[in-house]
């Protein structure tokens, strides 16, 4: 089954670029890039650029709303994800909590859709 | 007339087959099957067909074995009638392998698994409860809404959200690794533990005693998984709490606390089992907050009175394992207890914003602020304690303490 690890973090909580703590951070995501590609279950995961980025749409009547900013403003910001391929969820909590977002923000964990079943 | 007579008598020889065995015939099912609803839904069928086959035919020698067997084949058509080959061609082979056995009654145990699948953190504290009573205890749907003032038809949806987020989620039907062990086991005895609490403060004449079902539970976990010490503390920790129920309501109907309850109605029996069992675990030297509170719990009974120095150790302990706000109000009740009135008010102020809608926040200020001789401010605190009381009982208790300040 495949799982999409949603990473979400406060933009205060994430260490400051250029810090040791952000090189050791990013470290630890190319540790486990790795490890997840050695252990074959790797589909895919990027980081994302800052919520003020974000541009959202929608169509409503036949018409394009085109907003600035993010679908919600919350406090924690999606900055990331990785699609893994795992045999059950508590494999997949096994690899959540070594994704270093875990230790200063949230993983949501969610099974992707399998429209082959 | 003899027909009904026959077939009321069927039908009580399946409920106890049932009452005693769904557990298991669940646990087997759904470890074979994959599938939580298929599981329950063959069982229900093989149910309706014992009624009639065994009408007529009379009990088979091993009621388990026909009810597993029938049941995979209702899971068989089930799976048949939607077209799902591979599935399909999985459980065939496994009703071939279970019908070739020499013994087909001897059906293997795998409540285990059951138990950790419905006990999984991921799921709701009350779905796991919900979950487990259905599953495990063979409650109905309508007896755990009734013990949880829900009606049906919303512990019904509860129920059936869980099975299907185990299903879509990938929750695993199975015993947890070595790493996962301790946290996964503490997410089983604390539902197991909710259980039991619920049935506690229950009102009395509930047809179903969920005191009885979690210490069932514990019991069963206990010989499924022996030498986990956990476990041990858990069923200590029950066993001792059990031992004082018919203590812990006074003929007022007030709710009264171990220190000053009629010793006379404990039963002596749960409380020796108990203190066997947390010795046992103590001397597995792997300490947990189970065992912590069942040593606790046994310091209350202590005699003639409640060791209170020992009480405030093992909060403190406690307080190491887990450190919660509602931990933090027993300890400072113990420090309290112990002469250290000042230290105990300083840690309850610290709490007051946490705990403001917490009743036996109030409970623990109030009996704190009287130790000091801060009577005005102990009286404040009572009302607000009666304010929030969840029941008739405690209320006429924190009445009574109100009454007695003057």
């Amino acid at each position: 089954m495949q799982y999409m690890f949603l990473l979400y973090s406060t933009p205060e909580a994430e260490p400051t670029y250029g810090t040791p703590e952000f090189q050791a951070m990013m470290a630890d995501f190319a540790a486990f890039s790795e490890k997840a590609a050695a252990d074959g279950v790797m589909r895919g995961g990027e980081g994302l650029q800052g919520v003020d980025t974000a541009t959202s749409l929608r169509v409503r009547g036949g018409k394009v709303e085109t907003m600035d900013g993010p679908f919600a403003e919350t406090r924690e910001h999606l900055g990331g994800y990785y699609l893994l391929d795992l045999p059950d969820l508590d494999t997949a909590l096994r690899y959540a909590a070594q994704i270093p977002v875990a230790a200063f923000g949230t993983v949501e964990v969610r099974p992707v859709m399998d429209y082959n079943l | 007339m003899a027909a009904a007579a026959q077939a009321i008598a069927v039908s009580k020889a399946l409920e106890a087959v049932l009452r005693q065995d769904r557990g298991r015939l669940m646990a087997a099912l759904t470890y074979r099957l994959h599938s939580f609803q298929l599981a329950e839904d063959a069982l229900q069928e093989a149910s309706i067909s014992a009624l009639v086959h065994w009408g007529r035919e009379g009990l088979p020698q091993s009621p388990q074995g026909w009810l597993i067997r029938v049941a995979f084949r209702k899971a068989l058509d089930q799976l048949r009638s939607e077209g799902r080959a591979s599935e399909r061609d999985d459980a065939m082979q496994l009703v071939n392998d279970l019908l070739g056995q020499d013994e087909p009654e001897a059906i293997p145990d795998e409540r285990l698994r059951l138990i950790f699948t419905c006990c999984h953190p991921a799921l709701e504290l009350k779905s796991r409860v919900a979950l487990t009573l259905r599953t495990v205890c063979g409650l109905s749907t309508g007896e755990i809404a009734r013990l949880f003032l829900d009606n049906e038809a919303t512990m019904g949806q509860r129920l059936s959200r869980a099975k299907t987020k185990i299903a879509d989620a990938g929750i695993a039907y199975a015993v947890p690794p070595p790493e996962q062990w301790d946290e996964r086991m503490q997410a089983v005895l604390t539902t197991v533990y909710l259980i039991f609490t619920t049935g506690y403060t229950a009102a009395p004449g509930e047809p179903r005693d969920l005191c009885g079902e979690a210490l069932f539970l514990a019991r069963l976990l206990q010989a499924l998984s022996p030498e986990q010490p956990e476990i041990e503390g858990a069923l200590a920790l029950m066993l001792l709490t059990e031992a004082r129920r018919a203590a812990r309501i006074d003929a007022q109907g007030a709710t009264v606390r171990p220190a000053e309850q009629d010793r006379q109605r404990w039963n002596r029996e749960q409380e020796a089992e108990g203190r066997q069992l947390l010795e046992t675990a103590l001397r597995r030297k792997r300490a947990g907050p189970f065992q912590v509170k069942a040593a606790i719990s046994a310091c209350q009974m202590a005699e003639p009175a409640p060791d209170w120095p020992q009480i405030l150790q093992l909060y403190t302990v406690l307080l190491t394992l887990e450190p919660t706000p509602v931990v933090r109000v027993n300890h400072a009740v113990a420090l309290s207890e112990n002469g250290h009135g000042a230290a105990a008010l300083a840690t309850l102020d610290g709490l007051r914003d946490t705990l403001a809608d917490f009743q036996p926040f109030h409970a623990a200020h109030a009996a704190v602020l009287a130790q000091a001789g801060q009577v005005d401010a102990a009286r404040g605190a009572y009302v607000k304690a009666i304010a929030l009381a969840a029941n008739e009982n405690d209320r006429r208790f924190l009445a009574g303490r109100l009454e007695r300040l003057g």
